[in-house]
C-alpha cells in the first residue's frame, strides 16, 4: 500500500508543523503577559537594579527569537519551567503525574463509550421503524445536550447527598504491581458516569446509520438466505462490516473528552490536568499554562493521528493518498 | 436580464412556500415545538431583563444570604442575599448577547464568506482557506482561548483605560464590555471553520449546477452570483449550523466563565452562578444555588441540539 504510508507521512509532517505554529503562537503571547512577570514575582519592593538583574540572568533582554529557541529547546528537552502555585516545583514534576491521573479514567471513558455505543446503535438501527429506535438515540442524545457543568453539580447532589452512594469527589490511588492506579476506586465512578454518557449518542448515531447502510447489502441477505442465525448475521455480517468507519468519530470524541475533563476535574477535585489548568489560570502560573497548552496540544495531535492510522489499517478502501481535503 | 428578473418572484414565491411548509413539517413534531418555545422564552427573558426581573444583578440585600424560596425571592437568595430568579435573568441576557454576538461574526460573516470564497474561487484560495481552518481546528480550542485570555487580558484591559482616557467615555471598562470582546474575539476566531467547510462544500456541488452556470454565461457578476444565487440555496444549511452553534456557543461562554476567564463579576452568567452553587457545602445546604442555573442550562442547550436535529431532518434534501 504505497498510498498508505504516504498520506502516514503527510499526516506525520504536519503534526509538527501545527506543534511549531501552536508554540510561536503560544510563546509570543506568553511573551506579551504584562508588566513583565519578573515584576510582578519580586515583588512590589524589589529594587530595579534587582529586576535588571534577574532579567539579564533570565536572558530576558535577548532578542525574542532567541528566546523561543532557548524556551522550545528547554522544553524538548524536558525542562518546561518554574511553577508558580507549587513554589520551587519544575512544571515537568507537576504536569505528568496529573496527565497519568486524567489519562486514566478518560481512557476508562473511551473504552466504555464504545463498549455502550456500538451494541445501542446497531440495535436501534435493527428496531428502525419501532418506537424503540428514537427512544434509544434519543436518551442517549438527551444525554449528549447536557453539559458536565450541569450533570456534574446534579449528580454529586443525586448521589452523594441525597442518596450517599458515592463519594462526592476526589481521586483516590492504590499500587497494583508498582503502578499507582485509581481506576479501581469508587472515586472514579461518578467521573466515567459523567463523560460516558454524553460520549454514547455520537458512537451510537453514527453507528446506527453504519448498520443502516449495511443492512440492505447483498452479502447480508444471502447470508440470511443461506439459514445462518440471526446472531450470527448480525456480529459477523454486519455489525464487523459497520465498525469499519466508526474509527474517524475517535478524534472528535477525543475533543470533547480534553474540554471536559478540565471542568470535572475542577467540579470533582480530581487532581489531574484539568484542575491544574484552572489552578494555574487562577494564580497566573504563565509557565504552567504554556505547558499545559503545548503538551495538551501535543497529545491530542498524536492520538488523532493514531487513529487516522489505525483507521487506514482498518479500511484499506479509503483513499489516503491526495484524498478529498 | 429581463429574463432573469422576470423569473426572481417565481422562485422568492417557491422559497417562500418552501419555508412554510418546512415549519409547518416543524409544528408536527412536538418535541421541536417544545424546543422552540423554551428557546423563545430564555431569549425574551434575556433580552427583557431590564423591564422583568424583580431586582437588579448586584443588588444585595444584606443578612439575607441563603434564603430558601420565599415570596419576595421566588426562588430564594444567594449568598450576598442577591435574588436568585433576577439573578437567572440577567445571565440569560449575557448568555444571549455573547452567544448572538460569536455566532455572527464567527459563524456568519467570517464561516460563511469564507466557505462561500474558498468553494466559488477554489484553487489557491480555497487551499489557503481549508489548510488554515485545519491547522486551527486541529487544535483543541479551549486550551487556545486559555492562553489568549490569561496572556492578553491585562493589556487588553489597559487599552480600554487608555481609550477611556482619551475620549473622556467613563464607564467603558467597568462595564465588563472589554472582557466580553476579548472572549468572543477569541472564540470567533475558532469557530468559523466548521460553518466555512460546510458551506464550501455545498458551494463547490452548486457551483457546477446548471443554473449557477446559465447565471454565468448571461454575463452575472460574481457578486450577483454569490449573493443572489448561491446564498438563497445555502439558507438551509445556514439555519442548521447557526442553530446547532448558538448552542454551542452558549456553552462555551458559560463554561469560560465558569473557569473565570469569561464575563467578569459582578456581571451574572450561568457561569458564576453554577460555579458559586457547586462545592459540597452549597450542594448540601442550599441546592437551590446551583439547581437553578443548571436546570436552565441544560435545558436551554438541550433545546439547541433537539431543534438542531429536528431542523437537520427537515431541510436537509439528503435525509429527505
Amino acid at each position: 500500500m504505497p498510498g498508505l504510508t504516504g498520506y502516514i507521512v503527510r499526516r506525520l509532517l504536519l503534526v509538527p508543523v501545527v506543534l511549531f505554529v501552536v508554540s510561536v503562537v503560544v510563546f509570543a503571547l506568553g511573551r506579551l503577559t504584562p508588566g513583565d512577570y519578573v515584576e510582578i514575582q519580586a515583588g512590589s519592593r524589589a529594587r530595579p537594579e534587582t529586576i535588571e538583574r534577574i532579567k539579564e540572568e533570565r536572558g530576558l533582554n535577548d532578542p525574542v527569537y532567541e528566546q523561543y529557541a532557548r524556551y522550545m529547546g528547554d522544553f524538548l528537552t524536558g525542562d518546561l519551567g518554574k511553577s508558580v502555585i507549587y513554589r520551587g516545583a519544575d512544571v515537568q514534576e507537576v504536569i505528568f503525574p496529573r496527565l497519568w491521573i486524567t489519562l486514566q479514567y478518560n481512557a476508562v471513558v473511551l473504552l466504555l463509550t464504545f463498549a455502550i455505543g456500538i451494541p445501542v446503535g446497531t440495535w436501534a438501527a435493527l428496531k428502525r421503524g419501532t418506537w424503540l429506535d428514537p427512544l434509544a438515540i434519543g436518551t442517549f442524545l438527551v444525554f449528549a445536550s447536557v453539559p458536565v457543568l450541569v450533570t456534574v453539580p446534579l449528580l454529586q447532589w443525586l448521589f452523594a447527598v441525597k442518596f450517599g452512594l458515592l463519594p462526592s469527589g476526589g481521586w483516590e490511588a492504590h499500587n497494583y504491581l508498582g503502578v499507582k492506579l485509581g481506576i479501581f476506586s469508587r472515586q472514579i465512578i461518578l467521573p466515567v458516569i459523567v463523560l460516558t454518557l454524553p460520549g454514547v449518542a455520537g458512537i451510537a448515531r453514527y453507528m446506527r446509520a453504519q448498520v443502516l447502510d449495511v443492512l440492505d447489502q447483498d452479502y447480508v441477505r444471502t447470508a440470511r438466505a443461506k439459514g445462518l442465525k440471526e446472531f450470527v448475521v448480525v456480529n459477523r455480517h454486519i455489525v464487523r462490516n459497520a465498525l469499519l468507519p466508526i474509527a474517524t468519530i475517535m478524534g472528535f470524541e477525543l475533543s470533547g473528552l480534553i474540554a471536559g475533563s478540565i471542568f470535572l476535574e475542577t467540579l470533582l477535585g480530581i487532581p489531574g490536568i484539568g484542575l491544574y489548568t484552572f489552578e494555574a489560570i487562577g494564580s497566573r502560573d504563565y509557565d504552567s499554562i504554556m505547558a499545559i497548552v503545548l503538551v495538551g496540544t501535543a497529545a491530542f495531535l498524536l492520538a488523532n493521528l493514531l487513529v487516522d492510522i489505525a483507521y487506514g489499517f482498518i479500511d484499506p478502501r479509503i483513499r489516503l493518498s491526495g484524498g478529498p481535503a | 436580464m429581463n429574463y432573469a428578473d422576470a423569473a426572481q418572484p417565481l422562485a422568492s414565491e417557491a422559497r417562500r412556500s418552501f419555508g412554510l411548509r418546512a415549519f409547518r413539517r416543524l409544528l408536527r413534531r412536538p418535541l421541536a415545538v417544545i424546543a422552540v418555545v423554551i428557546i423563545v422564552f430564555v431569549y425574551a427573558t434575556g433580552l427583557l431583563a431590564p423591564a422583568v426581573a424583580p431586582y437588579g444583578f448586584n443588588e444585595a440585600e444584606f443578612g439575607h444570604g441563603f434564603a430558601a424560596p420565599n415570596v419576595d425571592h421566588p426562588l430564594g437568595t444567594d449568598r450576598l442575599g442577591r435574588d436568585l430568579l433576577s439573578r437567572a435573568m440577567w445571565s440569560a441576557q449575557t448568555t444571549v448577547i455573547v452567544s448572538v454576538a460569536v455566532v455572527g461574526t464567527g459563524g456568519l460573516l467570517i464561516g460563511l464568506s469564507l466557505g462561500m470564497l474558498a468553494g466559488y474561487a477554489g484553487g489557491r484560495t480555497d487551499n489557503l482557506v481549508m489548510r488554515a481552518g485545519e491547522i486551527l481546528s486541529s487544535v483543541p480550542t479551549i486550551l487556545l482561548v486559555i492562553i489568549i485570555r490569561a496572556t492578553l487580558q491585562d493589556r487588553w484591559t489597559d487599552l480600554f483605560h487608555n481609550i477611556e482616557d482619551l475620549t473622556h467615555f467613563p464607564g467603558l471598562v467597568s462595564s465588563g464590555a472589554p472582557s466580553i470582546v476579548l472572549i468572543f474575539g477569541a472564540l470567533s476566531i475558532f469557530s468559523w471553520f466548521g460553518m466555512a467547510r460546510l458551506v464550501r462544500s455545498q458551494v463547490l456541488a452548486l457551483r457546477e449546477s446548471a443554473y449557477i452556470l446559465a447565471a454565468r454565461a448571461s454575463g452575472a457578476s460574481v457578486w450577483r452570483i454569490l449573493f443572489g444565487h448561491l446564498l438563497p440555496n445555502l439558507t438551509n444549511l445556514v439555519i442548521v449550523v447557526v442553530t446547532l452553534s448558538l448552542g454551542s456557543a452558549a456553552l462555551a461562554e458559560i463554561g469560560l466563565t465558569f473557569l473565570g476567564i469569561g464575563v467578569q463579576p459582578p456581571h451574572p452568567s450561568f457561569g458564576t452562578m453554577i460555579f458559586e452553587g457547586s462545592g459540597l457545602s452549597n450542594i448540601r445546604n442550599h441546592p437551590q444555588l446551583m439547581l437553578v442555573p443548571a436546570v436552565v442550562v441544560g435545558l436551554l442547550l438541550l433545546s439547541f441540539n433537539l431543534l438542531g436535529d429536528a431542523l437537520t431532518d427537515i431541510l436537509s434534501p439528503r435525509r429527505r
